[in-house]
């Protein structure tokens, strides 16, 4: 074969080659052929799945954003929810920043433009609509726009432990509440007695006498809260289409009576893949330091609650520190916050008192269903972590004054340290409502308005 | 045969002619119904059902059981306070639920020349002139159109009185409203209802 043959053999097979490898990479596991850059923090796990998020044509589906984050804004009754933008009175605004889209401010793939909660606009977009602040609240004259969200004061969306009126409420917040614990869960513990359920005994067991486990398992079973609660081995293992026994079960039988603790889960880093059908997520597929023998473990509800004792005591400390490897996960030993939970544990602290890491990253919290308002676990532990203000509410006010929960949240060197010592930040808030309620008095006394 | 043939045929002829005469004067009429609904008409009964509404509640559930009965508050922040929501919240709260209809038709605010949120404040020229028309001019409405980012829009804009005892203390009291000598029957603000237009 002449030199020239070969040449024109190549040409025909390169077309050919690469309409194999983008097809390939459009079809399979790996859809990466278009990507134009690494999704952010938020999305990395999923940024293969392009169909989450795009049309078949790659446009941007209409709810992309929504149909993940939607919950979670109404929850905070965000501030600067679209509707405030459909306002045709707002038109001038959105000529200047597009609110109405969530793309404006946050696009996907530009890993090198992207800073912290995903946002892709220089941090003084506050700029665009509250150039006049200073006119309304001269204590803001001066400052500068790139601090409004950086420095503790201001998010754009959840501001429900930073509004001015919830400040002044919290003006004269100890730093320590008296007698400090979490609220209780409400839900499961009256489920037996709803539900008309005795406790059972190792030998009340249903497992089938066909099917085969070790005696470990039935004895950890007699002695957990299912157990205590009446729910026997048929009411997890069973297949709801079948009848048969399922050995091992998924998300789904857990779902049928822990809905709310489920669908939070899915929504969370943790069970964003199965939420969309992938593999587990696995803590090498993480963007936080892990330990290097714990990369292939699968994340699900037994990953954490050891499936048949179903320890939450287990969950809430251990099975975090098991994987996670940085040095706010290593400095918990160390921190006051984990001697109230050893003192708790111990049974010398009342139930309540002690902090964990669930206490504070999968925070208890009201919900309301049918009716009726409950306390359960948000399994959604992202939920409440970044911008971190947003864990004041649910979490710090609980046990801390607002002031003093502002001024930790504000001092990096705390995160790290997992909040050992006093902070050497401090946030103005509340000195800035204090000056404007004096502000307001005076001009009442002379009777402006 | 064929004297039945023609008559066969002109009775079918005739039959199609009045069923599609039928048919087209009720598209027709139906048609001159809907486009018979001027934007200031529509307008006008919108905030005929707003303000009902806004009325009952401010009288018949705020102020019976705050003022009244005194057995809850009302309050800006309700969820937190675990309150009534105040009737310009439930007001805006309606126009937001409105607003996310892509197919509305029509948008509604409530405004004041003295807001307690300044983004209440009017903004357009419309808004601002026909907030103090409905100051200057009681019982008229002020009716303007405008173009706000490239659309054109049939603006209404009514006058919100102070009905109650709630609507007056409130704003009086509050530390952040710029009038603080509010009395009964007094314009408080304006709804502005804006109608797309071609």
């Amino acid at each position: 074969m002449n030199r020239k043959k070969l040449q024109w053999i190549l040409a025909a097979l390169a077309p050919l080659w690469l309409a194999f490898h983008f097809s390939a990479s459009i079809k399979g596991e790996k859809q990466n052929a278009f990507m134009p850059g690494d999704a952010s923090h938020g999305h990395h796990q999923i940024q293969l799945q392009c169909s989450a998020c795009h049309t078949e044509d790659m446009g941007v589906k209409h709810d992309a954003c929504a149909s993940c984050h939607q919950e979670e804004l109404d929850r905070v009754a965000d501030s600067h929810p679209v509707t405030k933008f459909l306002d045709p009175r707002n038109a001038d605004r959105v000529a200047i920043l597009d609110a109405r889209k969530c793309v404006t401010c946050h696009v996907e793939h530009q890993p090198d433009q992207t800073a912290q909660m995903g946002v892709t606009l220089p941090e003084d977009y506050c700029y665009f609509c509250h150039q006049d602040v200073a006119e309304e609240r001269p204590t803001h004259e001066g400052l500068p726009f790139n601090s409004c969200s950086t420095t503790g004061c201001h998010n754009f969306h959840d501001n429900s432990a930073l509004y001015e009126d919830f400040l002044e409420k919290h003006l004269d917040d100890p730093i320590h509440k008296p007698d400090p614990s979490v609220p209780p869960r409400t839900l499961y513990q009256n489920w037996a007695h709803e539900n008309e359920t005795s406790p059972l005994s190792l030998a009340q067991r249903d497992a089938p006498t066909s099917t085969h486990y070790s005696q470990d398992i039935a004895f950890e079973w007699s002695t957990s809260s299912h157990a205590q609660a009446g729910v026997n081995c048929m009411d997890c293992h069973q297949s709801e289409q079948s009848s048969d026994w399922v050995a091992k079960p998924g998300i789904a039988s857990c779902q049928n009576c822990h809905d709310y603790e489920t669908d939070t889960f899915l929504q969370s880093r943790h069970g964003m893949r199965l939420d969309l059908g992938l593999s587990p997520m696995t803590p090498a597929h993480a963007k936080l330091p892990m330990h290097a023998g714990a990369g292939h473990k699968e994340l699900s509800c037994v990953s954490c609650h050891d499936d048949h004792s179903f320890e939450t005591r287990f969950a809430a400390v251990n099975a975090c520190m098991s994987c996670h490897d940085d040095s706010h996960t290593n400095s918990y030993k160390e921190s006051k916050h984990y001697q109230l939970w050893l003192a708790e544990s111990n049974g010398t602290a009342p139930a309540g008192t002690g902090v964990s890491c669930a206490t504070c990253h999968l925070p208890r919290v009201e919900v309301t269903e049918f009716g009726e308002t409950l306390t359960k676990v948000l399994h959604n532990q992202n939920d409440v972590l970044r911008p971190n203000e947003k864990m004041i509410r649910p979490v710090c006010i609980q046990c801390h004054g607002v002031g003093f929960s502002i001024d930790a949240l504000a001092d990096p060197n705390l995160l790290e340290n997992n909040f050992s010592g006093p902070s050497s930040i401090h946030v103005e808030s509340l000195e800035m409502v204090v000056e404007k309620l004096s502000r307001v008095a005076a001009r009442r006394s002379q009777g402006t308005n | 045969m064929k004297k039945k043939a023609i008559l066969y045929t002109a009775l079918l002829g005739g039959a199609l002619i009045s069923s599609t005469l039928f048919l087209s004067g009720c598209g027709g009429s139906a048609e001159a119904s809907t486009s018979g609904i001027s934007p200031q008409k529509m307008a006008d009964g919108l905030h005929l059902v707003m303000k009902s509404d806004r009325t009952i509640y401010t009288r018949n559930v705020v102020n019976r059981l705050v003022k009244q009965d005194k057995v809850i508050k009302a309050s800006e922040h309700w969820a937190d306070d675990k309150a009534l929501p105040l009737p310009a919240q439930m007001f805006r709260m309606g126009a937001e639920m409105v607003a996310k209809e892509p197919d509305a038709g029509f948008s509604y605010s409530l405004q004041s020349i003295w807001p307690i949120n300044q983004q209440n404040a009017p903004k357009t020229e419309a808004e601002k002139i026909g907030l103090q028309y409905v100051i200057d001019n009681p019982g008229q409405n002020y009716y303007a159109e405008e173009e706000l980012g490239g659309v054109n829009y049939f603006t209404g804009v009514y006058a919100d009185t102070g009905v109650a005892a709630a609507c007056i203390d409130c704003h009086n009291e509050h530390k952040d409203s710029p009038k603080t000598d509010f009395k009964l029957g007094d314009v408080m603000g304006g709804v502005v209802i804006r109608i797309p237009i071609d």
